[in-house]
């Protein structure tokens, strides 16, 4: 089996309504081949789930679409993604414009250390925005489902909400930005049932406005939120360490019933991972 | 069926009782007293130097301490008006110079080196610098600014004592920036920050208590130090008429006046010094209700 086998058998969406198109992408940490030769094409207005067992470099690819593994120095990445066609790693591109326009939440709630206004105000303000503040901090709030438990207390710190609360704030300030894809990192890994619920129903909401590409553990989560998934295994390279890579990219229904591929099958039905 | 077959924990305390042999009782009571009592030694320097300081400083209290020059020999009455506005001339000189160096340093070290060699080279120095006693520092301001502008002044005092302050402000800040957890500042650098907006509108807010800590400190640290102001800043009798003059500060006050065989000056020393440790007393408090407000737990 060849990954790009795989994906000319795939649904492959019509070119205009690619958002993110990732071509024999490989990442790498210093010497550690850490994701090898993916090609994946990210449809626009969907949500795309990425499940896969632990250490398959979902995260990691995750980062690279909006230049996150920049931070860490020994990050390397070859090949090609593009956003709607710009090259995202070229010498021209300016990385602070690509993470305005491709918007992120984290594992872990993390508000900024000021209040739940300020929370929301902070990227808008930075970003240039012109209109009226409130407006938007309102607008953003009921967008993440918020707004009611939140607006009597807007001066209140983003760290005295609960962490269903908080991950909710940090949804609604990646909205405020206005980015046309929003990446998810395992949102609800650190959120409880009824928050989870809550986040998941906020994901059908906004991918009317927004792509959506969300990291997930959770295999219920995926087939409950996802319109496509994109399956990644872990393998043992030569050199001994673990690379990962895609093994198959579908409508999600087609991954959780009729998997192509073995390994695909095998992690849906919990044998492994 | 006998009680003994039974595991039974009711019936199991005999095995667990002993009786302390007196030997065990005798050495665990010496230990107990013995760290007690090293426990109340430490405090007893303190209580021994606040009690002679109130009970010797207190008397001579009054509001002409704050308004009058000190007097010459053998006349009394008489202030340290001039000590007291000329400490703090120099400690705000010491400030304005040691806390945009210390905290830039910090942000050097924990936003942009961190994990380096030379962050850790830069580490290094600076507790070096932390332990090189403060006479050095005087001196250093001696060769770098006295003999330079051919005066003892308010600004070498200040240059002396800002790089003794230094070491702590950037100890405290850096420690504040890094207690601020990455993911804030990836939060930060995800909705299109630049480097300069993270650090300035979101990590430096949030380690402010620390820095706000570390600067206090240090401040209550330069406060009482003397050596380096007798070379540097030396003293003088009167109101300072700028930076570059010699001038009257609170520690060299009570080092002149405490060795000089006239009483009035001696209880003058007495006085500065009750009013230079509830200085220090104050802005230490300060800077404990100041760390209490931490930001992240």
């Amino acid at each position: 089996m060849t990954v790009s086998d795989t994906q000319s058998n795939s649904t492959q969406p019509s070119l205009s309504d690619v958002v993110i198109r990732t071509e024999k992408v490989n990442i790498f940490y210093g010497a550690f081949h850490a994701v090898r030769d993916v090609y994946l094409d990210i449809p626009r207005n969907q949500v795309t789930a990425f499940i896969g067992p632990s250490g398959c470099g979902k995260s990691t690819l995750l980062r690279c679409y909006n230049r996150l593994n920049d931070l860490i120095p020994s990050a390397r990445v070859e090949g090609r993604i593009t956003f709607e066609g710009v090259d995202l790693y070229s010498k021209q591109t300016d990385p602070v414009e690509v993470r305005r326009r491709i918007g992120m939440v984290f594992q872990k709630p993390n508000p900024f250390p000021k209040s739940i206004y300020d929370n929301i105000a902070f990227g808008a303000r930075i970003n240039g925005y012109q209109g009226n503040m409130d407006e938007l901090v309102e607008r953003s709030l009921k967008s993440a489902a918020l707004w009611e438990e939140v607006k009597d207390k807007l001066k209140q710190s983003g760290l005295s909400l609960s962490g269903g609360q908080q991950q909710r704030l940090c949804i609604a300030r990646t909205i405020a930005i206005k980015p046309e894809v929003i990446l998810m990192d395992e949102p609800c890994s650190a959120l409880d049932p009824i928050s989870t619920r809550r986040v998941e129903d906020l994901m059908h909401e906004l991918k009317k406005e927004f792509t959506i590409i969300i990291v997930t553990h959770n295999m219920q989560q995926a087939s409950r939120v996802a319109d496509m998934t994109a399956f990644f295994n872990a393998e043992a390279s030569e050199s001994g360490g673990r690379f990962g890579y895609l093994v198959e990219h579908d409508r999600t229904q087609n991954i959780f019933n009729k998997p192509k591929e073995k390994s695909t099958q095998d992690y849906v039905s919990g044998l492994f991972g | 069926m006998a009680p003994s077959d039974q595991p039974n924990p009711g019936s199991n305390q005999d095995a667990m009782s002993y009786t302390v042999s007196p030997r065990r009782k005798w050495f665990g009571t010496f230990m107990t007293v013995l760290v007690t009592g090293c426990a109340l030694l430490l405090a007893l320097p303190l209580f021994s130097i606040l009690w002679t300081v109130i009970s010797r400083g207190a008397p001579s209290f009054s509001p002409d301490l704050f308004t009058q020059l000190p007097p010459p020999p053998l006349m009394k009455g008489g202030g340290f008006g001039n000590a007291i506005v000329g400490s703090l001339i120099v400690l705000g000189i010491a400030a304005l110079i040691s806390v945009p160096f210390g905290v830039m340093a910090a942000i050097f070290v924990s936003e942009f080196a961190r994990g380096t060699k030379f962050a850790s080279f830069v580490r290094f120095g600076i507790n070096v610098l932390s332990g090189v006693p403060s006479i050095i520092m005087g001196l250093f301001a001696y060769g770098v600014v006295v003999l330079a502008t051919g005066s003892f002044s308010a600004l070498a005092g200040g240059i002396a004592l800002a790089i003794l302050m230094v070491p702590i402000v950037e100890r405290t800040a850096e420690e504040g920036l890094k207690s601020v957890p990455m993911e804030t500042r990836q939060g930060a650098i995800g909705v299109g920050a630049t480097n300069f907006q993270t650090i300035t509108q979101i990590v430096l807010p949030a380690a402010l208590p620390s820095i706000a800590t570390g600067v206090t400190l240090s401040l209550a640290r330069a406060s009482g130090e003397t050596a380096p102001l007798l070379i540097t800043a030396l003293f003088n009798q009167y109101y300072a008429k700028g930076v570059l003059e010699p001038i009257a500060t609170l520690p060299v006050l009570i080092y002149n006046f405490a060795g000089a065989p006239y009483k009035n000056q001696q209880e003058l020393a007495w006085a500065a010094s009750l009013l230079l440790v509830m200085l220090i007393l104050v802005v230490s408090i300060i800077a404990r209700s100041l760390s209490r407000r931490q930001t992240f737990g």
